[in-house]
């Protein structure tokens, strides 16, 4: 299946995955309304190791250890897409625990957050991806 | 086909059943709950009390779950196991004969011998559904509550019924809070925080006697209170097992195939005690994960796939009143390797790192990426590959060499 991949030599450490990620996820229609003097939540995250840096999201593992570890039974994966279920979940964070990516985070309501590929919102694909200047994140099928 | 049978309807009996139809989708599997509850969470009791779940939600999987699954869920008491017929029986004379066998029967709270006990009206344990909609029913504006212990399930009560009550007072013959999971020191930092809430500590102090609605405290105080709950810490059920003639010790004891000792007799979650990868022994690990993928490799094998366990280790993330606490591994005393140290406001972070790994850390306050220290400890990484300042300020994935890291992020894992 189509995942979220990072290719770290393109990016520009520019941060918009985030703001594009988490304006998609916002509901809203204008992007300053979403995004203005607010704390944002974004599900994409960048991270810095020296000179480098790169987007760091959900891998949609095969084998995920927060759908097993989930104490609210809230994280399933369907169709090879690993969601959570927010009106389950109670945010005690078992997910941020037991994820060996610091993928998922709390959001704004206290329940868990990670990137669910934007299958479900107005956006239709990864936003991250489709604005990305740099072709830093990629959303392609790569060979297991 | 094969004839499998679990006792149990708990988190580890979901994981068996979904374990034995990744294999096997076809042979029948019958589930003896003793609760008259489908399968919930229960670690989402105090929750519920606290308004933020509600019964429906605390469903730990879909309505349909066991009729997808051609599940037979029987509502009875599984009294012993036959090993020579293959069959369990059950409660009134009836049985289920099985092939294989899976034992997730949980654990029980252990209620300690104090005297005057058995007169005390309004008191309660806090474990399932219906001791919290019992507690619940009793829970008055001005109740006075006294807890007899501070570990995850005294706390978590607390946190749950202190706006509805009055008071709450915490007991414990420990000298801290959350004994099984914080070292001292981090102990302080949560049990400082609670304190803030409102929450009344005791601790190197229990109930010795209790004279009706009194207390009366191995230090001679006394705690006057409307209701009592019994938090002392819990027991696995060990007993069918062990009647069957099966190996236990403080739990039925598993190899990393959930095999017990005896033929076609497996066991998983909170009544078992396997092997412990963080200390290198077999330990009772009665936490939620666990519970779910020790039932998921149950079933793979019972339905004849091949699975094992290798790399369990104590892990818990939980939150008291907005404060979150993640912890894995296991700690030392200081002197036997390094202790990493770092405070934020109101938070603390410890490492542990000894020999060139990280073998356990508690984080209170900020737990964004604390996975990756877990992952560190579960893999035992050797951290001389890992760039040990960047470790120790942030969790994140800058701490790998950039071709792991590379392998992490654009590879399918």
């Amino acid at each position: 299946m189509k995942r979220v991949y990072v290719n770290e030599q393109w990016c520009l450490g520019c941060h918009l995955c985030e703001y594009n990620c988490a304006f998609a996820n916002s509901g809203e229609t204008d992007m300053v309304k979403a995004l203005k003097d607010k704390p944002i939540y974004p599900r994409v995250h960048i991270e810095q190791s020296g000179d480098i840096t790169y987007a760091v999201s959900c891998r949609h593992c095969k084998d995920p250890l927060c759908v097993k570890s989930c104490i609210a039974g809230a994280i399933s994966k369907q169709d090879g897409v690993v969601k959570i279920d927010k009106t389950k979940c109670v945010g005690c964070l078992t997910c941020v625990l037991v994820c060996p990516y610091g993928a998922v985070r709390p959001g704004e309501t206290g329940a868990a957050s990670k990137c669910e590929l934007c299958l479900e919102n107005s956006c239709g694909e990864p936003a991250c991806v489709k604005g990305c200047p740099n072709n830093a994140i990629v959303y392609e099928e790569r060979q297991e | 086909m094969s004839r499998f049978v679990i006792i149990g309807n708990g988190i580890a009996a979901a994981g068996c059943i979904e374990g034995i139809r990744s294999v096997d989708k076809d042979s029948p599997i019958s589930v003896i709950s003793a609760e008259k509850h489908k399968v919930y969470s229960r670690p989402l009791i105090s929750y519920y009390l606290e308004g933020r779940t509600s019964l429906e939600k605390m469903n730990y999987r879909s309505e349909d779950f066991y009729k997808k699954n051609g599940v037979q869920l029987i509502y009875d008491t599984a009294e012993m196991i036959d090993t020579k017929k293959g069959t369990v029986g059950l409660s009134g004379g009836r049985s289920a004969a099985f092939d294989k066998v899976c034992i997730a029967a949980g654990s029980a709270p252990f209620v300690p011998k104090i005297s005057g006990l058995d007169k005390v009206k309004n008191k309660f344990t806090f474990m399932t559904i219906d001791d919290t909609l019992a507690l619940e029913k009793s829970l008055k504006k001005d109740s006075r509550v006294l807890i007899v212990g501070a570990g995850l399930i005294g706390l978590k009560c607390a946190e749950g019924i202190f706006d509805r009550v009055s008071s709450v007072t915490v007991c414990d013959l420990a000298d801290r809070v959350l004994s099984s999971i914080l070292d001292k020191d981090c102990a302080q930092v949560m049990q400082k925080h609670l304190e803030k809430k409102g929450i009344r500590f005791m601790l190197c102090d229990t109930a010795e006697r209790f004279e009706d609605t009194k207390a009366v405290m191995k230090s001679g105080k006394t705690v006057d209170f409307d209701i009592l709950v019994l938090a002392v810490g819990v027991r696995a059920n060990t007993q069918l097992a062990a009647n069957a003639g099966a190996q236990v010790d403080r739990g039925i004891i598993i190899d990393t195939a959930m095999r017990t000792s005896l033929e076609n007799i497996y066991a998983a979650g909170d009544c078992t005690q396997g092997h412990d990868s963080s200390v290198g022994t077999s330990r009772v690990l009665a936490i939620l994960p666990n519970a779910y993928m020790q039932g998921f490799c149950a079933g793979v094998n019972m339905a004849g796939g091949e699975s094992s366990i290798t790399d369990a280790i104590p892990m818990n993330s939980i939150g008291f009143f907005g404060l979150h606490c993640a912890s894995a591994g296991s700690y030392f005393e200081k002197g036997e390797g390094e202790i990493y140290e770092q405070k934020s406001c109101g938070g603390i972070k410890r490492l542990y790192i000894k020999d060139g790994r990280l073998t356990g850390y508690i984080i209170i306050g900020d737990v964004t990426g604390a996975g990756i220290y877990t992952s560190l400890v579960r893999e035992k990484t050797d951290l001389s590959g890992v760039d040990m300042e960047e470790l120790k300020k942030n969790a994140t994935l800058a701490i790998f060499l950039p071709q792991t890291r590379r392998k992490k992020l654009g590879g399918v894992v």
